[in-house]
């Protein structure tokens, strides 16, 4: 049995405590071991993707006792792919934050951070419903108090608005868990999978009540329209750095769908048949569209890109819903893509808001002014899917994949009006923030206050960063050279994703593995 | 030189210009003139290979997975558009360089410039459609970036960005065309699709292609409706309008038809559309050049006209009339990129474009004067100027068009706007160079250096030398980019040749010139009736298509986001049972396998309570002390109930967490109103009743068919069961669960609980760090304190509780193993014994005495249950594999030892822990300095108060 396969979750939970005990009162400490923690989170993932790339599915099972009965982390091409897109963000957010001073504004930052990624690594890795819901707990009160770091009373109120509805949407855990229980008397996925196979088809109603609830439980973490509603507000105001790890959170929803309904209740099961995709893929094209309307339509940069981030959560889910190997396919690139370009644009919003604040209006010209442009540029073609960087590629194969589906008309408009949508907000955006602060005839008239959040000022108040700018922008320049070797070899990148799609299709190797030892 | 290398140098050297330009303007601009000359001569090196009518490829396998391939090849087509992108481009680079002003800068220029020739280049040696596309989309943004380039200027960013939009949006749609026509040839390689025109024409799928990908194309060559941006994005610097605007990129969409044009062309479909779009386009751009005033204005719409010629030409779907259409592509783009640049140096040099502030320029600029009349001549169609050659041919075919039964209306319409064509380029030349000289204009006009008429001049040499020696100059070229865009087969007659006798398109010429020189004559006259004809202007509807958009965007977005909780957790509510209720009706329910059990008079009783305390809640729930102590009523309850139906383990869990939870509610309260305010009305309360009695009765419904059911299969807790003291030790098996079976859900949530403690702490210092301290510092109590805030009683009760609570914890601690009990109850309750002296005591008090900081205690307990955990990997077993065994020590009793012992301890000081830095938290905003007093409570008989005070005083 390996034990690097519960390294990811080990790690974290580790240094996190001795963070707490032992170096709460010296940031340089914590700065160090954090960093260096994440260094060896990369290492271990990489490690991880390397062991599955022969096709192996690897179980650990924890205290040692056999799948069903124990709980059980499995090691596949998806989770290790996941977790290895976990470290990459989360080593950029790290050193992010501590160049731009961020884990200075608040205490327990690096311990928080640390837990949200054992959080995070543990819901990708688990074999187990319960535990995922375990992880799920982790996570999201990590990323409360990540979210809420900082404070400011605007924080703190959307922080209550994020906590109250993922605690709602916990709820609805419990209630999905029970049910299933209740019906099929297990939680380990791949001994779910077995009984679901087998369930009787007189006897339907109940599972398909826990399948639909379980569904609509990662459609919260997805934010998946109508359940989207945490997002905006949470992503908007909650320290930039963090939103930016926020990217792989709604990974976590997406990946829970790709997982549970491939595994469990894949498209063969006759049992849940037409509960998924079929109002799956509506909604997704709703979510891609309210996305990119919603980025033509704020006047504030993190929410704008706040909105950016469900836009790409529409694409990809558009492309999960189509539950066929190519959409998956499509969709674990444009996975890999999404995140890393949510993450770079809320950092690079971040520089922006130190300069000149967060609204979308103009402004006396900020230092640095090319750069930072040329960095907005990058990540505005990155999240509206233009040529030259992954979006386009990913994009394309989205489309490519709903090809097959019998509503592809549909779904290619809805891809490309929000495309064209997107566009025009981040042009606009761009060349207001970038352009028209040079404009020396500009009248700076205050615009109406439409926002109920208050002012600019809050945010402006903040204590000045640390000069330590060249870390930061080490963490966004790595993004971007993220997001062009994810173009560049996107035909490697494609062939694993595909490898990883075919493994999804076929649970059986995975049900053999956790249930019948294969291997260990 | 590789086709790859040709593609990739504009980019590669885009980095050299922005580098270069700290050494000098010079270095900056020579490092893109190299660039772009060793890529034209990697161009020609291929030539003889074109010539003989090779088709040189280039590929490599990016992404085969899609289809998506860097495949790249040379044909005839393909070389005469990159000659005229890399040949063009040595000469804007030239002249930019005296052009841009030392404010601008330069380096920046040159980047996006060679970004966009690079772009350029890709599209037209693509192999492939998707490469195409990413290279289409390429040239959008750098021209944005090329539009926008003086940041000052408004209409730079506004035609920046409408130039983004339309063609962008064009892009878009073409992507949708691309990817259906790859469909229907299963290959998205152009050679493959382009032997394919039987198959994609018969395909049901030809039309919505064939619209989209035209779509592409009239939106980038500003075919009309589309043609609107081109004339905003002359707020470029000149060279862009030349380069870009007209010689370049608005001839992708040509380029991009005559690629198609084997296997889209043919039918009546692309008859009509484009051959007609192109006639429209061609007429309209004519008619509205005339009345502009602005040089670069008119320039742009005689492009839209020209270009509008050339998708004609293409449109009427003839092989002669395509070997026209790229001829004039030539002329127009020699002639086109001159007369640019004879702008660009009028405006350079008198401050104006204003063709109403110039006029007698001949005297004082003879050699512009020289340069653009030659150029505008050609663009009028004069013989013996190359635009006459390819207009005289055009006219030609147009006499042979037949248009829906009609053999008039083309040339008829063809003639108006070649009429309009000659009068715009005789204005251009009359209104600016001859008359009278003036003496207003805004600088002293001048020819400039030989730097900036040398690239025009060469240019306009090449309008002459075409027109005279057309077949020995370019007849090669049009045959193998002519024979390219046919698609192989024989070229159809042709001559290249000034002279073709009294033909009907000679006629034409003519009266189109005689014609011009008439209406130029009345021009003042016509422009004040054209004036005063209303005209929708493109730009409003635009700029109100896009406002109104945005307007929409934000409507919807804070419409649907009004950030209301109550809002939100409705629809989250109802669309959840909603589609639960469907799930359930479209299942099959099987029968009831269980009965119910009939209910005792003490469950009743507890159901009552349970539902009264439930009801009262809702009522009174604005009163947050009663509801506090109806929640109190409720968690009791349900202890007992769980009590009830033998879960002794949940029952301590449940009260003990209970019991520390009402606690630290009502020290919450102390800082908040004890009222909530009513902010609903009626009817939202009612809708709220409605949702939420739904959902209750949903959930109550979901649960009763679970529990009159059976599990459908056997039930994995039969092996928890079997094996907890087997296997794990204890005869408890909800400890053995806890703590060995499901450890790791435990560990898990014991860090929940640690980390939750952690945000309290920190969101004490957030807010603590604000004026909300002095806030709470200054606060004055809404209720009547109690004077004796630390009573004896209570302080001598909870003293004497203390160890008694301590050592129930460690009973209920070590028993955990086998019989109710636990590391997590016990923890719970060591919390409520230090609990009971910061409450008899005070927070100051008990917190002087403490010597063990809660931060560590929470670290402590989770590292504990993680080294726990991992000692099993020392035994060579996962994470929190469990061991145990007996130990004997001689006075006591054998007894048993676990490492789960160790977890649970881990679990009880994570427990600990966290409530009390909860509590602790909580407390400091009641602290304030100095409040600490030095007894344990206020009045204590054993001491003489007066004793202490007049110690005080001396």
């Amino acid at each position: 049995m390996n034990h690097l396969i519960v390294a990811p979750i080990v790690l974290p939970a580790v240094l996190a405590p001795f963070i707490i005990m032992v170096l709460r009162h010296h940031l340089s400490l914590q700065r160090i071991f954090s960093v260096a923690g994440t260094v060896a989170l990369l290492g271990i993932a990489l490690a991880l993707l390397g062991m599955t790339l022969n096709g192996q599915v690897y179980v650990y099972e924890l205290g040692d006792w056999p799948a069903p009965f124990g709980i059980v982390m499995v090691l596949d091409r998806l989770s290790a792919l996941m977790v290895l897109l976990t470290a990459m963000l989360a080593m950029a957010v790290v050193l992010y934050s501590i160049g731009s001073g961020w884990d200075n504004r608040g205490r327990h930052f690096h311990a928080l951070l640390q837990f949200q990624l054992m959080g995070v690594c543990g819901a990708f890795l688990t074999g187990d419903a319960f535990n995922l819901f375990v992880f799920f707990e982790v996570l999201l009160i990590a990323s409360y108090g990540l979210m809420i770091h900082g404070g400011g009373p605007r924080r703190l109120r959307a922080g209550v608005q994020y906590v109250v509805y993922n605690l709602l949407g916990s709820t609805l855990f419990l209630f999905a868990l029970g049910t299933l229980y209740a019906v099929t008397g297990t939680l380990n996925m791949a001994d779910l999978a077995v009984r679901v196979a087998e369930m009787s088809p007189d006897d339907t109603a109940l599972l398909r009540v826990g399948a639909v609830l379980l569904l609509l439980v990662f459609c919260v973490k997805a934010a998946v329209l109508p359940l989207h509603f945490w997002l905006p507000t949470s992503y908007a105001n909650a320290p930039l750095p963090v939103s930016a790890l926020f990217a792989i959170m709604t990974k976590v929803g997406a990946y829970s769908i790709l997982r549970i309904y491939t595994l469990v209740f894949g498209p063969d099961v006759e049992a849940t048949a037409g509960l998924v995709g079929d109002w799956l893929l509506p909604a997704a094209m709703l979510t891609l569209a309210v996305g990119s309307i919603g980025i033509l339509g704020t006047k504030i940069i993190n929410r704008m890109i706040a909105f950016g981030a469900i836009a790409s959560m529409g694409t990809l889910l558009i492309s999960i819903a189509l539950f066929t190997p190519t959409g998956t396919e499509a969709a674990i690139y444009y996975m890999i893509h999404s995140t890393i370009a949510t993450a770079l644009l809320f950092l690079v919003a971040d520089q922006v808001r130190e300069r000149r604040g967060i609204r979308i209006r103009s402004h006396s010209p900020m230092p640095q002014a090319g750069l930072i442009a040329g960095l907005f540029f990058v990540g505005g073609i990155a999240m509206a899917g233009m040529p030259p960087l992954s979006g386009f590629v990913g994009k394309l194969l989205v489309m490519d994949a709903a090809r097959q589906s019998t509503d592809f008309g549909m779904i290619w408009a809805v891809i490309l009006i929000s495309s064209f949508i997107t566009i025009v907000g981040f042009a606009r955006s761009g060349s207001i923030i970038f352009w028209r602060s040079h404009d020396p005839d500009f009248i700076d008239t205050p615009e109406p206050e439409v926002e109920v959040e208050g002012t600019e000022d809050e945010h402006a108040k903040e204590p000045a960063p640390e000069p330590n700018p060249g870390v930061a922008f080490t963490a966004v320049f790595g993004l971007v050279a993220l997001l062009v070797l994810l173009t560049v070899f996107a035909g490697p990148v494609l062939e694993f994703s595909a490898e990883t799609a075919a493994q999804l299709y076929e649970p059986s190797i995975y049900i053999d593995a956790v249930l019948h030892g294969g291997q260990k | 030189m590789s086709l790859f290398l040709i593609a990739a140098l504009p980019f590669l050297g885009a980095v050299f210009p922005a580098l270069l330009i700290r050494a000098g303007r010079n270095a900056s601009s020579a490092s893109a003139g190299a660039t772009t000359f060793l890529a034209l001569l990697g161009l020609l090196v291929n030539a003889p290979a074109v010539f003989r009518g090779e088709v040189v490829t280039a590929r490599f396998d990016w992404l085969p997975g899609l289809g998506l391939n860097a495949n790249f090849y040379l044909d005839g087509l393909g070389f005469l558009f990159a000659g005229l992108i890399l040949g063009i481009g040595l000469l804007i680079i030239l002249y930019a360089r005296f052009y841009l002003s030392r404010e601008d800068p330069m380096g920046q220029f040159y980047t996006y410039l060679l970004l966009f020739q690079g772009a350029m280049v890709g599209i037209v040696l693509s192999d492939n459609i998707l490469l195409l596309l990413i290279f289409w989309e390429l040239t959008s943004l750098s021209s944005f970036l090329l539009i926008g380039y003086w940041k000052h200027l408004p209409a730079g960013r506004q035609g920046a960005r409408m130039a983004l939009a339309v063609t962008g949006s064009g892009g878009l749609a073409m992507i949708a065309g691309m990817l259906i026509l790859g469909n229907v040839v299963s290959s998205y390689d152009l050679t493959v699709i382009l032997q394919n025109k039987e198959l994609i024409q018969a395909s049901p799928y030809y039309m919505p292609a064939l619209i989209l990908i035209l779509l592409g194309a009239f939106t980038k060559s500003a075919q009309f409706p589309f043609h609107f941006w081109l004339p905003h994005a002359m707020a470029a610097p000149t060279p862009v309008s030349a380069y870009l605007h007209s010689a370049t990129m608005v001839k992708a969409g040509l380029f991009l038809m005559a690629r198609m044009w084997p296997v889209l062309a043919g039918t009546d479909a692309w008859f009509y559309i484009v051959a007609t779009t192109g006639l429209i386009t061609m007429v309209l751009g004519a008619v509205i050049a005339l009345f502009k005033d602005d040089l670069k204005a008119l320039l742009a719409f005689s492009t839209v006209s020209h270009l509008g010629l050339i998708t004609m030409l293409l449109g009427f779907g003839t092989k002669i009339a395509a070997v026209v259409a790229v001829f004039h592509i030539i002329n127009h783009a020699t002639f086109k990129a001159a007369l640019f640049m004879s702008a660009g140096i009028i405006d350079h040099e008198t401050h104006t474009r204003d063709i109403k502030r110039l006029g007698g320029l001949r005297h004082l600029m003879p050699v512009t004067f020289v340069i653009a009349t030659v150029a505008a001549l050609s663009m009028a169609g004069i013989p013996p100027l190359n635009g006459f050659l390819s207009k005289e041919m055009m006219l030609e075919e147009a006499v042979h068009t037949t248009w829906l039964n009609s053999p008039y209306l083309v040339p008829g319409v063809v003639l108006i706007a070649a009429l309009f064509s000659a009068t715009y380029s005789f204005r251009f030349i009359a209104h600016v160079f001859l008359g009278p000289k003036r003496d207003d204009y805004p600088a002293k006009p001048h020819d400039p250096g030989v730097g900036m008429w040398l690239a025009p001049a060469i240019l306009v040499t090449l309008v002459i030398l075409i027109g005279l020696f057309s077949k020995a100059i370019v007849g090669p070229l049009v045959a193998v980019a002519s024979g390219a865009v046919i698609g192989g087969g024989e070229l159809p007659y042709y001559s290249l040749k000034i002279w073709h006798g009294f033909t009907p398109a000679l006629y034409m010429s003519i009266v189109a010139t005689v014609g011009a020189i008439v209406l130029l004559s009345v021009h003042g006259r016509f422009e004040q009736i054209w004036n005063a004809i209303p005209r929708p202007e493109a730009k409003v509807i635009f700029d109100a298509i896009i406002g109104g958009m945005t307007a929409l965007s934000r409507k919807i977005t804070e419409g649907l986001h009004n950030r209301s909780m109550a809002r939100y957790s409705a629809i989250f509510v109802v669309f959840v049972v909603s589609l639960a209720g469907y799930a359930y009706y479209t299942g099959t329910d099987s029968v009831p396998t269980r009965i119910g059990i009939e209910p005792g008079i003490m469950p009743i009783i507890g159901w009552i309570c349970l539902m009264g305390a439930t009801i009262c809640l809702v009522v009174f729930h604005h009163n947050r002390f009663v509801s506090l102590v109806l929640v109190g009523v409720v968690g009791l309850i349900i202890s007992i109930g769980f009590n009830y139906l033998s879960a002794p383990d949940l029952a301590l869990t449940q009260i003990s967490v209970e019991v520390v939870t009402i606690i630290l509610l009502l020290l919450a309260l102390n800082f908040m109103p004890k009222e909530t305010p009513w902010e609903t009305t009626n009817e939202r309360r009612f809708r709220d009743v409605i949702i939420a009695g739904i959902s209750g009765l949903g959930v109550g419904g979901l649960i009763y068919a679970l529990m009159m059911r059976d599990f459908a299969f056997p039930s994995i807790s039969e092996f928890h069961l079997a094996n907890s003291y087997k296997g794990g030790g204890g005869t408890n098996v909800v400890n053995v669960i806890l703590v060995d079976f499901r450890g790791f859900d435990t560990f898990g949530e014991i860090i929940v609980l640690g980390i939750a403690a952690l945000v309290i702490y920190a969101l004490t210092e957030a807010v603590l760090g604000t004026r909300v301290r002095a806030h709470l510092l200054n606060r004055k109590p809404d209720m009547p304190q109690s004077g004796d805030a630390h009573p004896l009683m209570m302080v001598v009760v909870t003293r004497v509780m203390m160890p008694i609570a301590l050592m129930v914890a460690a009973y209920i601690f070590f028993r955990g193993h086998n019989l109710p009990g636990g590391g997590f109850i016990a923890g719970l309750i060591a919390a409520i014994a230090f609990i009971m002296q910061y409450m008899a005591s005070g927070f100051s008090w008990a917190a002087e005495r403490q010597k063990v900081f809660y931060h560590g205690i929470i670290g402590s307990g989770v590292l504990i249950a993680a080294i726990t955990g991992m000692g099993a990997w020392l035994n060579g077993k996962p994470f929190l594999t469990s061991a145990f065994g007996y130990i004997h020590w001689p006075p006591l009793e054998e007894f048993e030892w676990a490492t789960a012992m160790g977890f649970d301890l881990g679990v009880f000081l994570a427990v600990v822990g966290a409530v009390m830095l909860a509590l602790e938290s909580l407390s400091r905003f009641a602290w304030q300095p100095g409040i600490a007093s030095e007894h344990a409570m206020d009045i204590n008989p054993a001491r003489d108060d007066d004793e202490i005070d007049e110690k005080k005083e001396v």
